[in-house]
């Protein structure tokens, strides 16, 4: 069964009385299909009310719900045919971050994405898709690879942050973060970045350098998370939810900020729901941004990329005031 | 069981007037090392490079390590920018007032053209004092223009990062960005061919040094500072394990390859000097 957030239960227990006197109509063959139309009509009411009103925690919550689609999801469903290549050629193969080639409807592209797991064992062996340095060096080095060979760089983001560990830290976290922020600025290859679910902080800019940034309806990027956010502010994680509506950290707020460039409407209730009609979904985006991309010439690409990111950022020539 | 070796009780006795003397010490006269507990004499210390005899490097101010570092009245620092406040985040203006009001700066960094052993340089200080010395959209854009002014004049950069803030939340994803714009900048900088001497001191971490300040052609570091991207604490609760002795420390990282060097302050100048004159063109004919 999958997880059913609280603020849906209404929905859910409703969807199932629905389900069970469909059931009880085939099995009966008695015409209920007043109530039937009924209830179906106070479900889309109430999926209306609940999905469009969501509060900034409760997408956080829907960006990090265990059966949302994955890297390795998306590209099976939607890469023509794909290899997986591993390795940082350094040190190991971190399962945190997946990647490789494949086609997309013919164009052969290099796809990037962390990769959390389904289950427990999976979980440990990706390591709950918190990538180590090895996984950004693999990273690098499939975009390096793309830009030698000229194919387009699709990255998949859903990613809480690097992980904070002992080794990661020896092996370099933030100095191997810092490298793929900056290649991934003058590569000379168009760059698709997608952010699917969680956009944290360093560890998703790592890979989130692009020429269109695209980003799901119900995922979340910020500088830190909200249960960071409310432990340095109220030591108390438990604030998470007041803390994410001060971060702005929906897309509507980042497309407000020009941070991104659209929002890929999810299913209603979440692409956990259905991923067959958000793959579609994300199909359609993926062949029109990436047709837009790749027409232009790759010095501009790049000029444009550099010149994006150097208008961010909001001061002033006079000091703040304090509002009395 | 008795203890046959000790034979001298366990505490010792303190003279009453020493108690009442220690109490009249002026705050401003004494400082006490946070790493051996040695009481200092402020004079002393300030002749030291505010170094502990027993190696510790205190924290400087933007403007102490400026002076230390620039030759005498060279600095000419950048026009002020100051913050705004993009995300309306509750108490940041109110932040940033009392930050300014307590370290005379405009914001964390401060940043200008500046002279060492009369090669020009543009030269950067994060203080920790201003907000954890951590990166908004101000600190992004002088550091950014620090690095297109020396595109311009041809000029190496040398920045000192003590911002063990990262990037600073109250500016939500304004600050993450600065990590790509400032990266993007050192970027521009490398590839005309031009030095960027990074300097870490205590303490860098997160957002500073997941950006430009681990993108120097030359990484020093100050002894002892604290190097990372996540924060020790973090790092203990996220892996339950207990940390090794110096972790992040910079011993820490020279011993793992992630910088090239540690100078000790009162050599730190010289040494900056000497990488200048390794770089300075002209030498083979």
């Amino acid at each position: 069964m999958t997880q059913v957030f609280e603020w849906e239960r209404p929905l859910v227990e409703l969807e199932q009385r629905i389900a069970d006197l469909h059931r009880f109509v085939a099995d009966h063959g008695i015409d209920c299909e007043k109530e039937l139309a009924e209830l179906e009509h106070r479900a889309e009411r109430l999926r209306k009310d609940i999905y469009e009103n969501l509060t900034p925690f409760q997408r956080v919550m829907m960006a990090r719900h265990p059966k949302r689609p994955t890297a390795l999801d998306y590209i099976s469903m939607l890469l023509d045919e794909f290899d997986e290549f591993h390795g940082d050629r350094t040190y190991r193969d971190d399962g945190a971050i997946v990647g490789g080639v494949g086609t997309f409807e013919g164009t052969p592209v290099t796809v990037i994405g962390p990769q959390k797991g389904r289950d427990t064992k999976e979980n440990l062996a990706r390591n709950f898709g918190l990538p180590h340095p090895e996984g950004y060096r693999k990273a690098l080095r499939l975009m390096k690879q793309a830009e030698k060979f000229g194919r387009p760089i699709i990255t998949f983001i859903d990613v809480v942050g690097a992980y904070p560990g002992i080794q990661a830290e020896e092996r370099g976290q933030g100095l191997v973060i810092a490298q793929c922020i900056e290649e991934m600025s003058f590569i000379r290859t168009p760059i698709l970045c997608i952010i699917t679910g969680e956009g944290g902080s360093g560890g998703a800019l790592a890979i989130g350098v692009g020429d269109r940034i695209l980003m799901l309806e119900h995922a979340w990027y910020s500088v830190i998370s909200p249960e960071m956010c409310a432990t340095i502010l109220w030591r108390d994680s438990a604030r998470a939810p007041q803390a994410a509506e001060l971060l702005r950290l929906t897309p509507a707020d980042l497309l407000k900020f020009g941070i991104i460039d659209d929002v890929i409407t999810e299913p209603i209730g979440g692409a956990h729901r259905d991923h067959a009609i958000m793959g579609q979904q994300m199909r359609a985006f993926i062949r029109r941004y990436l047709a837009e991309i790749c027409k232009v010439p790759v010095d501009r690409l790049v000029e444009e990329r550099l010149a994006r990111f150097r208008a961010i950022g909001k001061f002033t020539t006079e000091r703040m005031p304090i509002d009395a | 069981m008795l203890n046959v070796f000790r034979s001298k009780p366990k505490y010792v006795t303190v003279k009453r007037s020493e108690v009442e003397q220690r109490k009249e010490l002026p705050d401003n006269l004494w400082t006490r090392c946070d790493h051996c507990s040695q009481m200092l004499y402020n004079k002393e210390l300030e002749k030291e490079m505010f170094v502990c005899r027993c190696g510790h490097h205190f924290r400087l101010s933007a403007s102490q390590r400026l002076n230390m570092i620039a030759d005498e009245g060279s600095f000419a620092p950048f026009a002020p920018l100051y913050a705004a406040d993009p995300l309306n985040f509750p108490g940041y203006p109110e932040k940033i007032q009392a930050a300014q009001q307590l370290t005379g700066l405009d914001d964390a960094v401060l940043i200008g053209e500046a002279k060492v052993f009369d090669t020009p340089v543009i030269l950067g200080v994060i203080d920790f004092a201003f907000i954890g010395g951590s990166m908004g959209s101000v600190v992004g854009e002088q550091l950014t223009r620090g690095f297109e002014t020396a595109v311009d004049k041809k000029l190496p950069v040398v920045i000192f990062s003590g911002g063990g803030g990262g990037a600073r939340m109250h500016e939500g994803i304004f600050s993450l960005m600065q990590m790509a714009k400032t990266a993007q900048a050192v970027g521009r900088h490398s590839r005309a061919g031009l030095l960027f001497i990074s300097v870490l001191t205590h303490p860098t971490m997160g957002g500073i040094y997941a950006s430009f300040a681990s993108l120097g052609d030359i990484i020093l570091a100050e002894p002892g500072a604290l190097i990372g991207f996540a924060g020790p604490r973090i790092v203990e609760e996220t892996t339950r394990q207990k940390l090794p002795p110096g972790f992040q420390t910079a011993e820490f990282a020279l011993e793992h390859g992630m910088i090239d060097m540690l100078v000790k302050r009162p050599q730190m100048r010289a040494a900056i000097g000497r990488l200048l004159r390794y770089h300075q063109r002209g030498g083979r004919k």
